[in-house]
């Protein structure tokens, strides 16, 4: 790994370190939880909510289980489509994942690090034995299992943003609106070419 | 438990090594990589241009971080730039573009902002959920309050523009495109487009969220539109849009994992509306809109989709074609026509413009720009993929963003921002083989940081916290002048100097064409007044190809100079001999086309000379 990578390193690295992150985060084994980190706290006078900061933490870990999703196809033997798709969405989560976690130290908020999708499980995101099937599954039943799955977490992820923007006053602060916004539309966009890359694997 | 941790390990195990295999974009070493940071300081690049003038942002917009106060787009009227800020927008008087003074700086806080001039008028698109009809910082409180569409200012005091109307819209505006009317000219259209889902009814009657892109009444799969009458801009309303997005439907389904498999999350599920599950994942709004009404020819860009419009009637456009890149999946932001309207740019917005999408790592085929051409039927191929060629930092937001035509006769260029990529100049006269012809970067605003692991909460009154979001939004040629505008430093000003791969001849040619008005996204038609330096542009460009042999271009290039030195009769004389001269050379030249539109323009300036 080359120096002018150090963020895609760091996240392999949380996701080998996950289980001592856990433990800073002073996080249960509870998957069905929805957030983690303290109490959070908004400021009076602020231009966000505390639904803004969950979607933020929430979407951190679902961002997270995806990039692990995605670099699956490396080793898989998934097609060249898919693979490029999963490095797609490898590249264009990483970088998400720190505005996420800049926007919130910028409010004095707890930013979750990459491993926190071990402890929150957000809309969509895959459980462990979906995950064990994805890594164990090779060729084409992968390229089924991923883009299944994949599909189903965007698609939580345009759950989040639709119950963000239907919270009162929330996704109003400018950062926030933005990030949501692009989130719906690279993943809606990308529902449909997963959808496509689907309709085209050979019949089971 | 253990069994659970035991799994992760496995996981991560095995991402390890293909993160090597993902590179796929060679570090380029030009000296935009390796630039030294800082927001005022950092260290320039600069290549066949130069910088005539840098102005800071009005301490208004100055700000501590994120992007609240970035500025984004420009128009340009007679010698005014119009430069519009998340937070409002900036009036620059450039009659010396050495020296830009500011006439007013207008507080609004009107994220984006995208900004539309005619006439007196300023237009300026409101897309954030925060924004205000009142224009004041705050947020939303009262439903009613909140201003989503257009907003029209009157600019004829650029020392005190005065809000005209907001024009509201279901979608609100991310951005918007000038459309004129063919018929009336003291009326404009306004093509918005929202990137929002639609606004509640009980906030804006008439609005709605469905999943039928044919149902008329769906506020969705919409191309929005605005009628102005120019002489009654507070009378503006919204007109019934263009249903453009229909029947793009693709094929596929969900099989495994679209409902929960968790029994107690299904449960769960059971109880809550879901959310919209039938809803089409084509296209329901594009990015924007580039409209040439000189070809009444609109070309889409709308994430997986590029679509081709006819604009004949402003009031009915009608889709002629779509586009899907099936290939790299690249997302639809910004287009550009070539002048002749045969070729098309689409930009890419990968990672949406705050993400550093061109580093060494990052994937070459996304985060650029497509070539497109149309054949004779309006139908779209696409061509060549181009990328900015230097690798960005990882403190770089960096990806293909706005720009517009450079009017060099006989070549198709393009200057665009990439944000902290730098602006840069893409010569795509052949689709196939896009190629860079010049640049200007400045270094990443902040310095390397770490990286993910937690930290201390950050002061947000300091700046510093988080990469700031920063470079060019766009860049574009107006009256001899290249200018860009930098979210967060300011507005540069540049110009081309003459390099081996363009000339002096071609940059003079390129300031004959003057706009009184220009706003990019309304791409106007380009016209050369007959002159020397136009017929010479082709000459250096058929010397530069090789598309004439050095003896013919020699002898032309003298019989041109002979010619010059006289005039009236004697000028035109001499012109039309050489003319028929350069119609005998096109029979056995490579590029028999260029030396045929060079006679053609030696008779122009004939006919010009008596």
């Amino acid at each position: 790994m080359t120096a002018s990578r150090p963020i895609i390193a760091f996240t392999v690295a949380c996701v080998l370190a996950g289980a001592s992150s856990r433990a800073v985060a002073q996080s249960g084994m509870d998957h069905s939880k929805h957030r983690m980190g303290p109490e959070i706290v908004i400021p009076k006078g602020a231009l966000y909510t505390k639904a803004d900061v969950e979607f933020m933490q929430g979407m951190i870990a679902h961002h997270a289980q995806a990039i692990v999703m995605a670099r699956m196809a490396e080793t898989n033997g998934a097609n060249p489509q898919v693979l490029k798709l999963s490095r797609k969405i490898d590249q264009s989560q990483v970088p998400e994942i720190i505005i996420m976690q800049d926007w919130l130290r910028r409010y004095g908020q707890f930013a979750p690090d990459t491993s926190s999708w071990h402890d929150m499980r957000m809309d969509g995101m895959l459980t462990d034995d979906e995950l064990k099937a994805m890594s164990e599954a090779k060729g084409v039943a992968f390229d089924r299992l991923f883009l299944d799955g994949m599909i189903k977490h965007h698609a939580g992820a345009l759950k989040m943003v639709d119950d963000l923007f239907k919270s009162p006053g929330a996704g109003q602060e400018v950062d926030a609106n933005v990030f949501a916004n692009d989130v719906v539309t690279a993943q809606t966009a990308e529902i449909g070419i997963m959808r496509r890359l689907l309709s085209l694997l050979p019949p089971k | 438990m253990r069994m659970i941790r035991g799994f992760t390990l496995l996981l991560a195990v095995t991402v390890v090594p293909n993160v090597v295999l993902a590179q796929t974009y060679p570090t380029n070493k030009d000296p935009r990589s390796t630039l030294k940071p800082g927001r005022f300081d950092a260290g320039i690049a600069i290549s066949n241009m130069k910088q005539v003038s840098f102005v800071k942002k009005p301490a208004e917009f100055d700000t501590t971080a994120g992007l609240k106060f970035i500025n984004s787009d420009l128009a340009f009227g007679t010698h005014y730039i119009y430069q519009a800020n998340f937070a409002g927008f900036t009036i620059w008087d450039v009659a010396d573009p050495a020296n830009p003074v500011m006439m007013s700086a207008t507080k609004c806080i009107t994220s984006q902002g995208d900004p539309t001039i005619y006439e007196h008028l300023l237009f300026l698109s409101a897309e954030g959920a925060g924004n205000r009809n009142d224009c004041a910082d705050g947020g939303v409180k009262d439903p009613k309050d909140h201003m989503a569409g257009v907003r029209i200012f009157d600019v004829s005091n650029p020392r005190a523009p005065k809000l005209v109307k907001n024009v509201q819209t279901c979608k609100g505006s991310h951005t918007h495109t000038l459309v004129p009317s063919p018929k009336d000219p003291r009326t404009i259209y306004l093509y918005v487009s929202g990137g929002q889902a639609a606004r509640p009814e009980t906030e804006l009657a008439g609005c709605k969220n469905g999943t039928d892109p044919a149902d008329p009444t769906n506020s969705l799969f919409m191309l929005d539109i605005i009628r102005v009458p120019l002489d009654n801009p507070e009378k503006a309303e919204v007109i019934p849009g263009a249903r453009i997005f229909t029947g793009l439907d693709q094929a596929g389904e969900c099989k495994r994992f679209c409902l929960p498999t968790d029994p107690r999350r299904q449960a769960a599920a059971a109880n809550r509306a879901a959310a919209n599950p039938e809803m089409p994942t084509t296209p329901r709004n594009c990015h924007d809109v580039t409209s040439y009404p000189a070809m009444n020819m609109l070309l889409a860009s709308c994430q997986t989709h590029s679509i081709l419009v006819d604009i004949t009637n402003p009031e009915k456009p009608i889709r002629i074609d779509a586009l899907v890149d099936t290939n790299n999946f690249q997302g639809r932001h910004t287009a550009a026509f070539s002048n002749d309207g045969t070729k098309l740019i689409q930009t890419e917005e990968w990672g949406g413009g705050t993400g550093p999408m061109c580093q060494a790592s990052s994937m070459k085929e996304l985060g650029g720009n497509t070539v497109i051409t149309l054949d004779g039927k309006r139908k779209q191929k696409q061509r060549g993929y181009f990328k900015l060629p230097s690798a960005q930092a990882a403190e770089e937001n960096c990806v293909a963003h706005n720009g517009g035509i450079i009017p060099v006769p006989g070549r198709d260029l393009y200057v665009q921002g990439w944000y902290q990529g730098g602006v840069n100049i893409m010569d795509f006269t052949n689709p196939d083989s896009a190629l860079e012809i010049g640049y200007f970067d400045r270094g990443s605003i902040n310095p390397p940081k770490g990286a993910d692991v937690p930290q201390p909460p950050v002061d947000p009154s300091v700046r510093g916290g988080g990469n700031s979001i920063g470079g060019s939004w766009g860049a574009y040629y107006w009256n001899g002048l290249i200018v860009s505008s930098e979210l967060d430093r300011g507005m540069d000003i540049l110009e081309l100097t003459p390099s081996d791969q363009l000339s002096a001849n071609e940059i003079a040619a390129a300031k004959l064409v003057r706009f009184e008005r220009y706003n990019p996204q309304s791409q106007p038609k380009l016209i050369w007044p007959p002159a020397f330096v136009v017929v010479r542009s082709y000459l250096d460009q058929l010397v530069r190809n090789g598309g004439l042999a050095a003896e013919q271009t020699a002898a032309i290039s003298s019989a041109l100079d002979i010619a010059e030195m006289r005039s009236g009769a004697a000028r035109a004389s001499a012109l039309n001999e050489l003319a028929r001269q350069v119609d005998k050379d096109a029979g056995g030249a490579k590029d028999a086309a260029r030396v045929r539109t060079m006679a053609d323009e030696i008779r122009r300036l004939a006919a010009a000379s008596k």
